[in-house]
Order: C-alpha cells, then structure tokens, then sequence
C-alpha cells in the first residue's frame, strides 16, 4: 500500500500540485493573473470579513445547511445499508454550484474585477454564475456548447433572465470541453476586467482548491449531521465525478478518516468499453489540459477524445487533478455507471422519495443501488444529490422514448 | 552556433529583422503542407514557425483552431510531423524550424524522447503556449541538452519582475505576443509593441519577434521596424482556407504569395528605432 502521510487534506503544494498532477498550464498572458488571483485568495481566505459575509450568504441566499436527509423508502427497497442524501439539490438555483460561485463572485469584488465569465456543461455552474452576477449587479457572458444549448434549455433560459449573456460553442463536440475553451479565450482577451468563475474542481492552480475549499462546506455539514444523528461517522460517502466539484467538496473532509470509505462514480454513458463514455479516471491516462496535469480522456498522440454521457454535467474528458491524486494513492475508489442505470436510478429516487434527482447525481444513486444491498443494515452511506433534476425533465423524456 | 542564432545573427548584420510564417503542419494535408514547408524559404522565410495540431488549442482564435481541425481529419501525428521536418532538411540545412504548439501531445510523446526526436528530425526550437516559466524544466532541461532551443513568451500582461522570471534560463528567442488574446483576432497595437520592444532590449540582448494580430505587409513593416523578426499565422493558414476548394497548387500558390508580400516588407523596412540606449536615457 502506499504510504499515507500525516493528512491528505494539506495539499496542493506551493506549486499548486497534487503529487504528480494540478500545476498551472497556462498561456503567459494568463500567468500574472492567476499568480494575483492565488494571492487575493490566500488573503480572502485568511480574512474573517470575507468568511462571515460568505457564510452570511450562504445561510440566507442559499438557504444553507442543506438537510441530510434519510431515504427511508429507498433504504427499505435495496435492502441493505441506510441512505442518506445530502440534499445539494434544495439550494438556492438548485444544486451545490452556487457555493462556489458565491465564494469566487466576491473574490472578484475583492480583486476590483467588473466583469464575469464562465463555461457551463448542464448549465447549473452557468445558472449559478448568472445568479450570484445578477446579485452583485456585474455583467456576464457564459459559454455553452450548442449541444448542451439543446439539451438543457431550461437552464438556457434561466440564465437569460439572470441577465447573463448565454453564447453558444460550436467548436469540437459543442460540450463542456469546448465551453471551457471559449471561456479561456475570452478570459486571455479580457485579462483587466474579467474574472474566469470556473465551476469545477479543475483548471490551474489555484481554482482546484479554491473551488473544493468553497464546496467542502458540503462534506463539513455532512460530517457534523451524520455525528448528530447516528452518533458516527458513514461507512460510506459516495458522489458523483464530472470535473468533480460536488465530490471533491463532499469527500475532503472524510479523507484522513480511515474507516470511511470513499467512491466517486463517472459516467460510463454506454458502457466503458464503447467509445462512448465520460469514465475519465477509470479509462483515461494523464495528461494536460484546460491548466492541469490530471487524468484525461486522449488518444496515443495525446489528442482529446470526445467524452460522452446522457448527462451534460458529467460529459467532460478531463477531472479535477485532486481526484487523479486521489486515485493513484487509492483513497478514492472510482467507479462508474451507465446512462441505462442512471436514468433507472433517476426514475427510482424519484417514485420511492418524491425527488427528482438531476441526471449527474443520479449516477451517484445508481451507484448506491449497486453496493447498497451488499452492506449490512447497520452500515451507514451518504450520498452527495448534488442537483435536483427538473432541469433533466426534457433529455429524460427523449431517452424514454415521449414527447413533452 | 545553433540555426537559431545564426540566422538572427546573420539578419542582425544586415540590419535587417526575420520574416517568421507560421503554417499548420499537416493543414490540409500532410503533402500540400510539405509542399508550402519547402518552398517558404524562397519565398523569404528566415525561421518557420511549424504549428503542431492539437484538438483544444484554447490560445488560437478560428483560423489557425480551423488549421488544426483540418490538420487533424487529415491524419496529422506528431510522428509525420516530425517526419516532414526530417525530409526539409535533407534539402534546407540553414532556415530553423520552430515547433509551435500545446503541451499534451508532448506530454503523450514523452518528453524525453520528443526532445531527442525532434532534435534528430533537424527542429531548432519549441514553443509551447500553455507551459509557462512555471512549468517548463521537464521539456526545457532535455531539449536543451539537445541543442533545441524552448523559446518563451513576454505578453502585455508582463510586467518588470515576472520579465526577469521569464528571462532567467530563457534561450533562443523571445516570442513578443502583442496583443492580450488569441491568435488572428485583434491588430497589432504599434505604440504598445515599440513600448515593449524598449524594455525588452534593456533586459536583455537575446532577439525578440512579435506575433499576434499581424495580417498586412504594411504591419509586417512597422512591426518590423520595432522587433528582431514578425510572425504571421492567422493570416496565412486563412489563406489555406480560402483556397480548399481550388485545391494542392492553389493553395501553395497564394500561401507563397502572401509570404513573399509579408517578408518584402519586413526585409525593406528601416531598423534602428528601439535601442536600449534610448531605453536608459
């Protein structure tokens, strides 16, 4: 086994690495910016105002903590370990990208920036964003691959009525990747007055940890509520993994605890071994992109492939670099789950508990589906519902085969 | 003396700054590409800049993300690149080549044996937009030691303690890149580069070329008369563009044409307006 130091809670190091993966992979042009971006942030992060006004917003604009709820009829149906679902997915816009947005929105006060950009894949990070630049009254343009654009349009619209300007991608595979892209372009162009609100665990140091310290909040509450209503800590904490901003935050806190077992679960759209999938860690190699060594989806040449999932949120070559650590040292196991089985769980979580899941943070419950019934009924396992699926209601009805 | 900086030295004595093209290797295919790589030195190409295609080139604006597109359907490895570069050289011993492009598909090469390589395949330098200073030893060390130059970057954005970073361990050449932003998208703001230019050459006497928004021969000319050498690219592979249709000789034909219009006028320009003398007076 590899040896574990003291905590695995301490990185990146200065250099904005995670053992061999993160860094910052950037074009010059960028570099002073995320240089005065990782020192605004060092400060921020040491300064009591900026913790108490976000916490403030947090707990008034959000709507936070967010319960930990017991599925008590979906505990009952598979038979085995008890549910718990850490209910991102009531707040404020819907899922847990809002805590990030909020935390980088004042950042970008703080630094004297007037304008924001961000890239969005299900549009949730987009939503976010557009909200928390609506709240503090800045301009700002999101960048959506076309193909998300169709899929996800209610979250489109939203963001027009934020008052966000929504532009399209039609470069590469119209998706994540290329949203992410379009941002950097625009960014590298606007380096004065623009601030990049990235919505996952991914990009250059210093936005891996940024983005998981402003979402540990998530793990931290889970923690603390487990304790107060079973007296210990869960057996198993599970999330689902995109760029893998949810999971990071749900699982940091939980790491150096040795008797939880952590799994994060990538989108295996139509199974791992097709060559349509989103399964980054479980099928991918190292590699560079959009600022970050991490595990990628590539060919031999190192060219991207194209990743695939029923789920825009997850449909992402690449993966937080923290998450590539995780992975080699073996802290994490990574799985992942088929959209046929995402979308059973998503019908599944929705009859049983009355809650709609959103597609991403139903492959998360599809995984529980899976290891619930192997635990005993003593175990404990908390889920990360990352987001609620009202969102998902027209991508859903076109895999079922129904016409809204 | 490296290619490199006998070319610049060669260019310096005759008062003269480089003509830099930049063309996508393997843009639209590897036999039209090879067919311009030849024939640009007599057309007044002093370096080329040799663009190595990759799916995500987040710095590049639509032309030359178009080039890599096309590049890239075409069958383009970092293998036949390498390969076309070895057949250049059997014939042109002097006109470097510097291999432009992004880090992962080095990465996936190794870093080691793409050093050793693109060495052997006759390269003289490497630029790689997304590994800044910060980044940069694993492929700098190893191609170094192989006598390929990694060439960095100065931007706008960079002011005087990151131009000391940036310059400590820098060889080669330095890549001015004149406007904030992405390749092919804004013109070249003269003011700014001259600017530039003055603090560069009172920090260092390594060459610097410019790149980034030069589209005309009368650009290529001012910029000409501020720098060591211009680099043209978006304009250049448009040209590519706009002929796909008319089809290999076409295509040649106006990329060679537009080539010979932007080093008459780089060549023909004065130089002798940014000195670091006039820097420290």
């Amino acid at each position: 086994m590899t040896a574990i130091p003291n905590s695995l809670r301490s990185g990146p190091d200065a250099s904005g690495h995670f053992g061999a993966y993160g860094g910052r992979f950037v074009a010059e042009t960028l570099m002073p910016l995320i240089l005065s971006l990782e020192k605004a942030y060092e400060a921020a992060k040491k300064d009591p105002a900026f913790q108490a006004e976000l916490s403030g917003l947090l707990t008034h604009y959000v709507g936070r903590e967010s319960p930990l709820y017991f599925a008590e009829r979906l505990t009952a149906h598979l038979g085995g370990a008890k549910i718990y679902l850490k209910r991102e997915d009531l707040n404020h816009t819907g899922a847990h990208k809002i805590n990030n947005c909020l935390g980088q929105i004042l950042l970008a006060r703080r630094m004297g920036k007037t304008r924001i950009i961000a890239e969005t894949g299900a549009g949730q990070h987009g939503v976010a964003t557009a909200t928390v630049a609506a709240r503090f009254g800045l301009p700002c343009t999101i960048y959506m691959g076309e193909v998300d654009m169709e899929r996800q349009k209610p979250n489109v619209f939203r963001m027009r009525l934020l008052g966000a300007e929504v532009k399209g991608v039609s470069s590469g595979s119209r998706t994540l990747k290329d949203a992410m892209n379009e941002a950097l372009r625009d960014w590298v162009a606007n380096v004065h007055d623009t601030f990049y609100i990235i919505g996952s665990a991914a990009g250059p140091h210093p936005y891996p940890a940024m983005v998981r310290d402003f979402q540990t909040v998530i793990g931290n509450e889970t923690r603390s509520q487990m304790l107060e209503r079973e007296q210990r800590l869960p057996d198993l904490v599970v999330a689902c993994v995109g760029g893998g901003s949810n999971a990071i935050g749900m699982f940091h806190p939980f790491v150096d605890d040795a008797g939880v077992e952590i799994h994060g679960v990538e989108a295996a759209g139509d199974g791992v071994d097709t060559p349509r999938h989103a399964a980054t860690l479980s099928k991918g190699t190292p590699g560079v992109l959009h600022g970050a060594r991490s595990y990628l989806l590539q060919d031999q040449d190192g060219q991207i492939i194209e990743a695939h999932s029923i789920s825009a949120g997850l449909d992402y070559p690449g993966v937080g670099p923290e998450h590539s650590w995780l992975k080699d040292i073996g802290r994490v196991k990574y799985h992942s789950v088929t959209d046929k089985e995402a979308l059973d769980a998503f019908l599944l979580l929705s009859k049983l508990e009355g809650i709609i899941p959103a597609l991403e943070s139903a492959h998360a419950i599809a995984h529980v589906a899976r290891v619930a019934p192997q635990m005993d009924t003593d175990k404990l396992i908390a889920v990360c519902l990352s987001g609620r699926g009202d969102k998902d209601v027209f991508s859903v009805a076109a895999a079922l085969g129904e016409k809204l | 003396m490296s290619r490199l900086a006998q070319t610049f030295a060669r260019l310096k004595k005759e008062g003269r700054a480089a003509f830099v093209p930049f063309i996508t290797a393997g843009d639209p295919d590897m036999d039209t590409s090879f067919a311009i790589l030849e024939r640009l030195p007599a057309a007044g190409a002093d370096v080329i800049e040799l663009g190595l295609p990759f799916t995500d080139p987040m710095a590049d604006g639509p032309a030359v993300q178009a080039a890599s597109v096309r590049a890239l359907a075409a069958g383009a490895t970092t293998a036949k690149v390498l390969k076309m570069v070895e057949r250049f050289r059997k014939t042109d011993k002097t006109t470097p080549i510097v291999l432009m492009g992004y880090y992962n598909p080095i990465h996936a090469y190794g870093t080691a044996r793409f050093a050793r390589d693109v060495a052997a395949a006759g390269v003289d330098g490497l630029i790689v937009v997304d590994l800044p200073v910060e980044e940069d030893e694993v492929l700098r060390v190893p191609a170094a030691a192989q006598g390929v130059d990694l060439v960095r970057f100065i931007t706008p954005t960079t002011d005087d303690e990151r131009l000391k970073r940036v310059l400590d361990g820098a060889g080669g050449y330095l890549y001015y890149v004149s406007v904030a932003g992405v390749t092919g998208t804004k013109a070249v703001p003269e003011d700014e580069v001259r600017a530039a230019m003055t603090r560069v050459k009172a920090a260092t006497g390594l060459p610097c070329t410019v790149g980034f928004g030069i589209r005309t021969p009368e650009q290529a000319a001012a910029i000409a008369a501020l720098a060591d050498g211009v680099v043209v690219g978006s304009a250049i592979v448009g040209r590519v563009a706009a002929n796909l249709e008319a089809g290999r000789d076409k295509i040649v034909a106006e990329v060679l044409e537009l080539t010979r219009a932007l080093a008459g006028s780089t060549h023909a320009a004065g130089r002798d307006k940014v000195s670091p003398e006039k820097a420290n007076a």
